[in-house]
């Protein structure tokens, strides 16, 4: 089950517990070309709404915020050597993976449908 | 909340599917294919800008090169018809107003072009010193639109498909001629680094000029994302990043561009001050050895931690791949090859004072 939040990351759930956290594909379309993701460290700790790194496009940085209370789990390292995979398939190039300290907190997410018609109404 | 302007090609922005954002109080295209393709078009082939914002004011009258001479940091006397300038406006105390293009239309006529952000300020600040000489002030942002073809196929772009004579225009020279009987105004300038002219005409024919050199194919319609990253790798400065009502052109490192021994120049005493004692901070260009980019305002820090200045302008160069900008920062750190840090967000990265131009311009002289 893939969630979203209104700050444009998902988390992909693999589990109850576990799951990647990315940028949604609208997002990424709208940075256009990515040259710097700044990462996370692994067993860093997040509140959810709390930035946890940032995405550079060419023209600007924008902060990555937490999508619910979380942990680190480990991170994407890819993206350090190559950005641009944000670009290429961000739901495949997710950003870190994590434990979900709150389950309940997803229920305050977008599902697919939900957030499709919260970027129509953005754009 | 004032309601935003569009320029005379909104709709064709808006057609090609432009990311559009406000800027200087106009709908403008940041991008439409994106920033790293448009920019790469102007330094390899061509590309065509709206920049319709830019202001314009006319200057005429018995004593209009005198008074553009103490409005103008740069020395317009005697010069030929047909010739541009770079050049600012200062305030009494070396602060710019604005920089701006001069063009010298006859001896009693010339057009200043200035930022579209500026356009109120320099408007009134105009007005008020053209008081106590003979000329007319004519207010013409309005009249014009505004299309930068630039490039290094920008002259073949511009004799072939718009069918405008250009390849006579030596660098920094402009002519008045027409097209379909419409006056316009064309110049060999830019805000690129590259080779390419600046078209000036009613709203009418830059549209038209602008179909014609979107359906000739041979031009990439290019917006102000890539403009940014193009002026910011050959170290042009941008108002509002390097330049500003409280920073001077000693501190900017123009004065090549501001003529102190005219007998008339609003500033003129704050700048030979200023050169007679040493600008206090000055604007460097920084490399960074990661790739984590300095945005405009991020501080800079010397090795004890001190803020010894702020990044003007940040990129992740297209040209280079490698993460640069300019930095205003505090006598000495200035100095070439000094090691200072940047913060950005949590941490700090390492980065060397690096000469301000990061990639050669090509112009044609």
């Amino acid at each position: 089950m893939i969630y979203y939040s209104k700050t444009h990351e998902y988390i992909n759930m693999i589990n109850d517990t576990e799951g990647y956290v990315g940028i949604s594909a609208f997002a990424a379309k709208q940075l256009g070309n990515v040259v710097y993701v700044d990462l996370p460290e692994a067993d860093d700790e997040f509140e959810q709404g709390e930035d946890f790194g940032a995405i550079e496009s060419v023209k600007a940085a924008s902060d990555l915020y937490a999508p619910v209370d979380l942990e680190v789990i480990e991170v994407n390292e890819a993206l350090a050597d190559d950005p641009r995979l944000i670009n290429a398939d961000p739901m495949k190039n997710f950003i870190m993976k994590v434990e979900v300290k709150d389950a309940s907190q997803l229920e305050e997410l977008m599902d697919e449908a939900a957030y499709a018609d919260f970027c129509a109404k953005e754009h | 909340m004032e309601e935003i302007k569009k320029t005379c090609l909104h709709d064709r922005h808006v057609a090609l599917g432009a990311l559009m954002s406000p800027f200087a109080g106009y709908d403008m295209p940041i991008q439409y294919k994106g920033i790293v393709e448009e920019h790469n078009a102007v330094r390899n082939d061509c590309g065509v800008f709206d920049v319709s914002h830019m202001g314009e004011i006319g200057v005429r009258g018995p004593e209009a090169e005198r008074f553009v001479n103490a409005i103008f940091t740069n020395d317009v006397t005697g010069a030929p018809v047909g010739q541009c300038f770079y050049g600012m406006m200062l305030h009494p105390e070396g602060g710019v107003v604005d920089d701006l293009l001069v063009y010298k239309r006859s001896d009693d006529s010339f057009l200043l072009v200035i930022n579209a952000a500026n356009i109120d300020k320099d408007e009134k600040w105009v007005l008020a010193n053209a008081r106590n000489f003979d000329v007319e002030i004519d207010l013409l942002s309005e009249n014009y639109g505004e299309l930068a073809v630039q490039g290094p196929a920008a002259e073949k772009v511009v004799e072939e498909v718009l069918g405008i004579r250009c390849a006579d225009l030596a660098f920094y020279t402009f002519k008045e001629t027409e097209l379909d009987g419409e006056p316009l105004i064309i110049s060999r300038t830019g805000y690129t680094g590259e080779d390419g002219f600046e078209i000036y005409s009613s709203h009418d024919m830059t549209v038209k000029l602008w179909d014609k050199l979107m359906a000739s194919g041979r031009c990439e319609p290019c917006g102000l994302g890539c403009r940014d990253t193009l002026r910011f790798e050959v170290g042009l400065p941008l108002y509002g990043d390097e330049l500003a009502d409280d920073i001077t052109p000693v501190e900017a490192g123009l004065t090549m561009f501001v003529k102190t021994d005219k007998p008339e120049l609003i500033g003129r005493e704050a700048i030979i001050r200023q050169k007679e004692e040493g600008a206090k901070r000055k604007i460097v260009g920084l490399e960074l050895t990661d790739r984590a980019i300095p945005r405009h305002g991020y501080e800079v820090l010397n090795e004890n931690d001190q803020v010894v200045g702020h990044v003007t302008t940040g990129y992740h160069s297209i040209s280079s791949d490698k993460s640069v900008a300019m930095a205003m920062v505090d006598v000495p750190y200035n100095k070439r090859d000094t090691q200072l840090k940047v913060r950005i967000r949590r941490k700090t990265f390492p980065c060397t004072v690096v000469p301000k131009k990061f990639y050669k311009k090509s112009y044609k002289q």
